[in-house]
Order: structure tokens, then sequence, then C-alpha cells
């Protein structure tokens, strides 16, 4: 059997009385791109930060490959392989396009004492340029990243999480903000990403088409709890689901 | 603009070899003075300007390596021994100062610090059997290497200027490495950073590390420019004095230390003519550049950059408006 990326087992999360997590478990298995919805306050983000080492679980187990993580942060499950975006836009507005994507991958890069004699790029500049390319925001490549709009910030953001090629890419609210002409666009640039560089993806997202379009699995989460998972189709056919979420 | 940069730069590296040569022993004062100050705070503005913590404790620094100099030569021991020893001993000393910026920022980071330069300041002036007091430490010898004596004043400020341009470049290519980015993603966005991969424990420490051994250099320098040293030439005062420095010269800038210790070496001895009321034009011209410039004076030509953008954008979009 073929080992998962990530497994996520029994996750509880209380904040005072307020179950936020009450036992989620799921797995992100190797090239899958998987999506989590729930209406607000369902525990998305709450199991999201758990996965991403910024707050530790109150129970349960998080693996990734194998190793248990629970209770790593962000610095060193990025070391693991582990990249994310933000909801809100987390560029470097006075660095270039450019330098935004190099920095993203540079500490991946030789130890601190050999990146300090290292080249300003940290010989990252081809692979840079690969993904302005492939993201077709080479017209902004040499542009401070604060002086872009909304959308094209938000192309770097997400470019920002796979200059590492990670293994795993966290997605959270890729389509937030940004014009309804761009998520198809991000669509596109995802599915392209899942298909060259075998990556697996988890997604938060609200919406609904842009989930049901990109991902593989998806996980409804409802109070904290997982209420389905399954295919888009078995989602979409699921009368649980649109009873409490999806509506008629 | 590259080439128009670097006429700029040859023109005044010209001018501070040249002009001192024509300058009384007052004139060579101000300018050696000038020069450790830029030392100093090229080491703050790596810590407050590229990697964004808050100091007000760099004057204890500068006092370390001052005293680390002193205390060498007085035991007999070389100035070329004192001086890399007074920079080791900053960097141990800074390395431990990072250590409460890595849990708490902002206010309450440089309340910290001006704790940490309050203490040093008092051994500095209690500890009399180590660092003379009040009294201090006089005839602290100036050093030769090689045959060449600095004892005289241009001799010593031609030295002075020689580290100048060696630690400057050596920060020069810190900032032009990858630690530069590092640095200023700290600044612009710690969370963000620590998601990417960047060690911001290790980069917060080495920021305060690398400018205390700026300062201590630049303290030791100090010391046997003026060959007279005392605890009062390093009080909480004269940190916030440094910070100004760099917020006046512009923080994040590399050329912001030369043009902000211009400012704060400079501008009071030209304000002496106001007698009195000299410190309360300085801290006026302070106020208004503050007002007006609160990313220092080198953050004119960006401003003027921006506007000009501004410009240009709301052109187009004017001319895009009555096109439609």
């Amino acid at each position: 059997m073929i080992q998962p990326v990530l497994k996520v087992t029994n996750i509880k999360k209380a904040y005072g009385a307020i179950q936020a997590v009450g036992g989620v478990s799921f797995e992100v298995r190797a090239g899958e791109i998987f999506g989590v919805i729930g209406p607000n306050g369902s525990g998305k983000t709450t199991l999201f930060n758990s996965m991403l080492g910024q707050i530790v679980p109150d129970e349960g187990k998080i693996e990734l490959k194998g190793e248990d993580v629970t209770q790593l942060g962000p610095l060193a499950l990025n070391r693991r392989g582990v990249g994310r975006t933000f909801q809100t836009l987390q560029v470097f507005g006075k660095m270039t396009v450019r330098d935004n994507l190099i920095v993203a991958a540079q500490e991946h890069q030789g130890s601190m004492f050999s990146r300090m004699f290292a080249p300003k790029d940290s010989g990252l500049g081809d692979k840079a340029d690969a993904l302005i390319d492939q993201f077709r925001i080479r017209h902004v490549a040499d542009k401070k990243a604060g002086e872009l709009s909304y959308g094209q910030q938000k192309l770097v953001d997400i470019a920002m999480a796979f200059m590492s090629e990670p293994d795993l890419v966290l997605l959270d609210e890729p389509c937030a903000g940004v014009n309804p002409s761009l998520v198809g666009g991000i669509s596109t640039l995802l599915k392209e990403l899942n298909r060259s560089r075998k990556g697996s993806f988890v997604v938060i997202e609200h919406n609904m088409d842009f989930v049901m379009d990109l991902c593989h699995r998806i996980m409804v989460m409802v109070e904290g709890e997982v209420l389905a998972i399954g295919t888009p189709d078995e989602i979409r056919a699921n009368k649980q689901v649109l009873d409490a979420y999806l509506g008629n | 603009m590259k080439k128009l940069n670097l006429l700029f730069a040859l023109i005044a590296l010209a001018a501070v070899i040249l002009i001192p040569n024509f300058l009384k022993n007052y004139g060579i004062h101000m300018f050696t003075t000038w020069l450790v100050f830029i030392i100093a705070t090229m080491g703050l503005n790596l810590t407050v300007g590229y990697a964004g913590q808050k100091s007000l404790g760099h004057a204890a620094f500068f006092g370390i390596g001052a005293y680390t100099v002193a205390i060498c030569l007085k035991a007999g021991l070389s100035f070329w021994f004192g001086l890399p020893m007074a920079a080791l001993f900053c960097f141990v000393v800074g390395l431990a100062l990072g250590f409460p910026a890595l849990r708490v920022q902002t206010i309450y980071l440089a309340f910290a610090t001006l704790g940490f330069n309050t203490a040093l300041w008092l051994v500095m002036r209690n500890e009399e059997w180590l660092t003379g007091g009040t009294y201090g430490i006089n005839n602290i010898a100036r050093p030769s290497l090689g045959g060449i004596s600095f004892d005289g004043n241009l001799a010593y400020y031609y030295l002075v200027l020689t580290f100048t341009l060696v630690l400057a470049l050596l920060l020069w290519g810190l900032l032009n490495s990858p630690w530069g980015k590092a640095f200023t993603a700290l600044r612009d966005n710690p969370i963000r950073a620590e998601s990417l991969g960047i060690d911001t424990r290790g980069y917060t420490l080495l920021s305060f590390a690398i400018g205390a051994v700026y300062a201590g250099v630049a303290g030791g320098l100090y010391a046997a420019q003026v060959q007279f040293i005392d605890p009062a030439l390093f009080t909480v005062g004269a940190s916030i004095m440094m910070y100004l420095m760099v917020v006046v010269g512009g923080p994040g800038y590399f050329f912001g230390p030369v043009l902000g210790s211009a400012v704060g070496v400079v501008l009071p001895e030209w304000l002496r003519f106001a007698q009195a009321w000299y410190l309360f034009v300085f801290g006026l011209a302070v106020v208004v550049l503050m007002i007006w410039l609160p990313d220092g004076l080198l953050s004119i030509p960006d401003r003027i950059k921006a506007r000009r953008q501004s410009r240009e954008a709301s052109a187009a979009r004017e001319v895009a408006g009555v096109k439609a």
C-alpha cells in the first residue's frame, strides 16, 4: 500500500468551552489535490493551522510521509517539504517579484554559513524565471511586489509556495479577493503544477465551483467534524452535504 | 543610473581622502568622529533598518568596544589584540541581547535594550577597579603597525577611514548575499519568512550580534581617537542619538548611516553659532525632518519616483477614460 503524504488522525482542538475541531481524520495521497470546504466556523482554519504547526492540537496525530510532525513548528515543516499560502496577501512588498521567489527557496540551498558567501540569487535565478513564465508574470518580474495589483500579488504569493518544490502545499483560500476572471487562471495553474511536479495540495476555499473543478477529493466539515469525504461528484450527490451546506 | 552612482561614490571617496589634508586639527577630529559614527551606525542600520529589530542599547556596545581596547592597552596588550577582542566580546554580548528579541518586539524590545544600556553604563561607572569609574581611563595610546605610527591626527584619520571602507565593503557583501534578503524578509513579514524556511530566530540573533561588532569596533577606534573615555559617553542618550542618526539617514538604506552620522555629528557643530539655542534648533530640525521624511533623507529619490509613477498612472487612467 502506498504511504499517504499527509495522514491526520483524530485531531481535536478546543478554545475554552468551544470545540473548534472535534476528532478529524483524513489522508492526502501522493499527487492528490484535496479540498476542504465548510461553512464559516466549521473548524477549517483551526485544522489548517494545526497542520501547519501554527497551533498544537489538544489530541491526535499528524504524520508527514510517515513521520509524526504534530509538535513541529512552521520552520521545521517547511524544511520537511511543506509549502503554504496565506488567506491574506503575504508577499514582501519592497522586494522585486523575482527576489520574492528567490527568497522563498534560498534557505533550502546549503547551510546558513555557506549562504553568507553565496551569490545574491543563491543560484535560483533560472528556477525563479521558469516559475515567473509559468505564472505569466514576466512583465512585472523586476517590479517591487508591493507595486502590483492584488491579483498579480496573489499569483506571486502562490508561486512563492512552489519555489522550493515542496511535496505538500497547503493553500488557504487561493481565490479570496481575486476577480472572477483570474479564478479560472489560478485553477489552470494549480492543475499544471500538480501534473508537472507530482506534488500534493490541500486547498481550503469558499468558491465552490473552483473546488469542484480543481480537487480530486473533497472533505466537507461542519461544526468541527467531518461530514463527508469523496470525489466532487460524490459530494455533489451527497444529500447530507446538500442539506447541511450546499443547499438546493 | 548605476554609472551615476559609481561616479558619485568615486567623487565622495576622493573627497574623504583629500579634504582632511586641508583641515586643521579640529576639522580632522570632526571627520574622524564622523567616520567612527558611520561604522557604529552601519551596525545599528543592520539591526534596525534591515532586520527590523528595535535597539536602544547600541551605545553600550560602543562602550564595551572602547573599554575593551582601553583596558587591553592599560594591561600592556597591543591595540591590534584589543580591537579584535572588542569585536569578539561585542559579538557574544550582542548574541545574548538578541534573545529578548525572540520573545518581545517593538516598544517592549526597545525598553529591554534600553535597560541593557543602563545596566552596562552602571557597570562602567561603578566598577572602578576595571573601568576607572567616573574618572574614566586616560592616556589611551594610538596604535602603530609595521613601523607606521598612527599617533598623528591625520594618520589616525586615514586608519579609521581604512576601517570604515573595509567594514562597509564587508557589510555590502553580506547584504548582497542571500542573508540580505533573509534580513529583509524577517523585517517585513516574520511569519511568512518562517513559513518559507527562514530561520527567524537565527537571523534575529545574528542581526544583533553583527550590529554589536560594528559598534564595538567603532568604540575601540573612538577610544584611541579621543584618548580618554568615561561612562558619560555611553549613556542611553548616546544610544538614542545613534538611533536618530539611522532614522535621519534612512533605515534600510546602505548609505543612510553616512548621511545620518553627518547630521548627528556635524550639524550640532555648525549650529554652535546659535549658542544656548543650538540644541533647540537641532531638535526642531529633526522634528521637521521626521514629519516630512519619516523614512529618512535617502528616501527622497524613492518619494520622487513614487510621485512620478502616481502622476503617470493618473494620466494613463484619464487617457483611458477619454477613449472609453
